[in-house]
């Protein structure tokens, strides 16, 4: 079990200062190498002895992984950018701040000034019973503690579950996918450009990741194009603790009116599963239709279809029900609505 | 090198959670390597088949063009639990070496069709079929013996003509059981650890060390089943079996076949046994 130390153990520090010397080092490191973006979520696997990497590479000395750029299709966002960075840079105020918004919703402000949009899209489940060391499927064994009569399983998923009901925990995940960005991995085999939706992985696919990545890849940039600019944006979320806190469940939207029709939408919510989801089937109900309270309310009830909850989080359908109604139909149309049972 | 995967339960016990998953592959190149040897042997060593005994001109002409071999019904069962194993060994095996799809699903259903399948084959092997065809017995054994101590160049008679199995395809059978009940049995139990339509799940229903060893005999014998499966095709498909796999097709086998590898005194086929199709004017009868 989990037994919190004051110093880590010890491995090899590499601290490369370009993104060629990274990828150098990554290949001779090979799959033990561990890379260190923000150190949030590292720290805590290193200093509780769960994981315990030969070499970590340490990417904040790479200048070409920081900034926001402008570019002929939008922007790009270096890998390394922290959290503050994203949240206050005025191109993304100005024209994305659907990523702002979340990015500032992220723990505090020490952690937001340490933390990257890379390490935050790529970080591991929080499920305690998987960080504390316990052999579960994510872990590589046979068993999911958390879907147990008895699971300590309030925070965890209602959809898409498969033996591991663990979820991501990012809070930029779902503005990402609405503003359909797309990640640039630098794999063994040269680049890989991956739409937001599809750099996340579910259990079904592979159980102990939450990314597409593998050793050696290396996630350098994220592009948000031109096209998300301009959309009317809604991003919630909500949190046991207001002043910092993992997701209990977040939505993002980017809608695009006809009139009072909605012409385009891009829908996605996260921590009811162990990726973040993209409503498509929500997205093609509501395409059409004004952007109205009646038509958050069918997009609230669509979106919960299939949930399954566990013992303790079965608030979480009438949580998303109603987070859904509100990122299609704004704050002031969609009154909140205390749902009996589902 | 541990060809099992540990773990250090809640209580702080130690236990087995898995086979080690390079099983996979020495399972593969271990069928792959034996299939080079056995056709090298065939090809450069092996003379040709020598049998004992012959069989008397009447009864030759009394065995029809055609002798059944596997009723319409064996025949679907084995080509279903064919699909179903394939099917079994591709969900198992391929996410573990880096093919990624969504497998639990299709593990299960497959396993399930595999489960009833085995079920109706018991149930009808014992009641229908010829229960004890399958299983070897003291002339196999004593005609093996025979073989073997040949292969070493003593002398000793030649062994009979097989009965309506030959030895192989009896321990091959004997194999697929024991391999075969591992994994159903223990899937069925491992059921319980997902979601699906036959139980409610109940993760707790063993300890934490029972359920590792049985997700390492599942393992132990899904790897097993790669490699028998795999002998069983390429003993399928080569030249000399290639009636045998035909029967397993049409149903029946030819006259000449049966004459030259089986003995007709320890495969009776009775004329309840022949489909109208396959009778001879010639006189059919029993052999024995």
């Amino acid at each position: 079990m989990a037994v919190i130390h004051d110093v880590m153990p010890a491995f090899l520090l590499l601290q490369p200062a370009s993104l060629a010397d990274a990828r150098k080092l990554l290949e001779q490191q090979g799959p033990d190498a561990w890379i260190l973006a923000g150190g949030l979520d590292s720290f805590d696997w290193l200093k509780d002895r769960m994981r315990r990497p030969k070499a970590v590479i340490d990417l904040s000395g790479v200048q070409e992984l920081k900034g926001v750029r402008n570019t002929s299709d939008g922007i790009e966002i270096g890998a390394m950018t922290t959290l503050t960075d994203v949240a206050n840079h005025p191109l993304i105020r100005e024209n994305y701040h659907l990523l702002a918004e979340p990015a500032e919703a992220v723990a505090s402000p020490q952690i937001r000034n340490q933390a990257t949009i890379g390490g935050n899209v790529s970080q591991d489940a929080r499920c305690w019973y998987y960080r504390a060391g316990w052999p579960c499927y994510r872990a590589g064994g046979n068993i999911c503690y958390a879907d147990t009569p008895d699971g300590r399983n309030r925070e965890h998923a209602i959809l898409h579950a498969q033996r591991c009901v663990a979820v991501n925990p990012s809070d930029t995940a779902p503005a990402l996918i609405a503003l359909d960005a797309r990640f640039v991995v630098q794999t063994a085999k040269g680049e890989r450009v991956i739409s937001a939706e599809d750099y996340f992985v579910g259990p079904d696919i592979d159980i102990t990741r939450l990314t597409v990545l593998r050793p050696g890849d290396l996630l350098t940039s994220i592009r948000i194009p031109a096209t998300a600019a301009g959309a009317q944006f809604y991003f919630e979320k909500i949190r046991d603790r207001q002043v910092w806190d993992f997701p209990l469940l977040n939505v993002a939207s980017a809608i695009t009116l006809s009139g009072d029709r909605i012409e385009r939408i891009r829908l996605a919510v996260n921590a009811v599963a162990a990726r973040p989801l993209r409503l498509a089937s929500v997205e093609r109900a509501v395409t059409g239709k004004p952007r109205s309270a009646a038509t958050g309310e069918m997009a609230g009830n669509l979106a919960v279809q299939g949930a399954v909850p566990l013992q303790f989080n079965s608030y979480k359908i009438p949580l998303m029900r109603n987070l859904v109604k509100r990122a299609i139909a704004g704050r002031q149309e969609a009154t909140w609505t205390s749902y009996s049972g589902r | 090198m541990d060809v099992l995967q540990w773990a250090i339960d809640p209580g702080g016990h130690r236990v087995p959670i898995h086979i080690a998953w390079f099983l996979i592959q020495v399972a593969f190149a271990s069928a792959v390597v034996f299939l080079i040897v056995h056709a090298a042997y065939i090809r450069f060593f092996a003379g040709e088949k020598q049998w004992s005994g012959t069989t008397a001109p009447e009864v030759a002409a009394a065995i029809p063009e055609r002798v059944p071999r596997h009723s319409l019904v064996a025949r679907a069962f084995h080509w279903l639990m064919a699909a179903s194993m394939l099917t079994l060994l591709f969900t198992a095996f391929l996410p573990k070496v880096g093919v990624e799809f969504d497998w639990v699903t299709l593990h299960w259903i497959a396993g399930t069709v595999l489960t009833a399948s085995v079920v109706f084959h018991i149930i009808h092997a014992s009641f229908w079929l010829d229960f004890w065809a399958i299983w070897p017995d003291t002339t196999d054994i004593v005609d093996a013996t025979r073989r073997l101590r040949r292969f070493f160049g003593q002398a000793v008679p030649a062994p009979r003509r097989f009965a309506k199995y030959p030895l192989e395809n009896k321990g091959f059978h004997g194999a697929i059981i024991a391999a075969g009940l591992s994994v159903i049995v223990t899937g069925v139990l491992m059921m319980f650890r997902v979601r699906t339509i036959f139980f409610t799940r109940n993760p707790y229903l063993f300890a934490d060390v029972t359920w590792g060893w049985m997700y390492v005999l599942h393992g132990l014998a899904g790897v097993g089943l790669i490699a028998l499966v795999i002998t069983h095709v390429y003993f399928g498909l080569r030249p000399e079996k290639r009636p045998i796999t035909k029967s397993m097709i049409v149903g029946w086998m030819s006259r000449d076949f049966v004459l030259k590898e089986h003995d007709p005194a320890r495969w009776v086929v009775t004329p309840a046994s022949v489909p109208s199709s396959t009778h001879e004017p010639a006189g059919l009868r029993n052999a024995s």
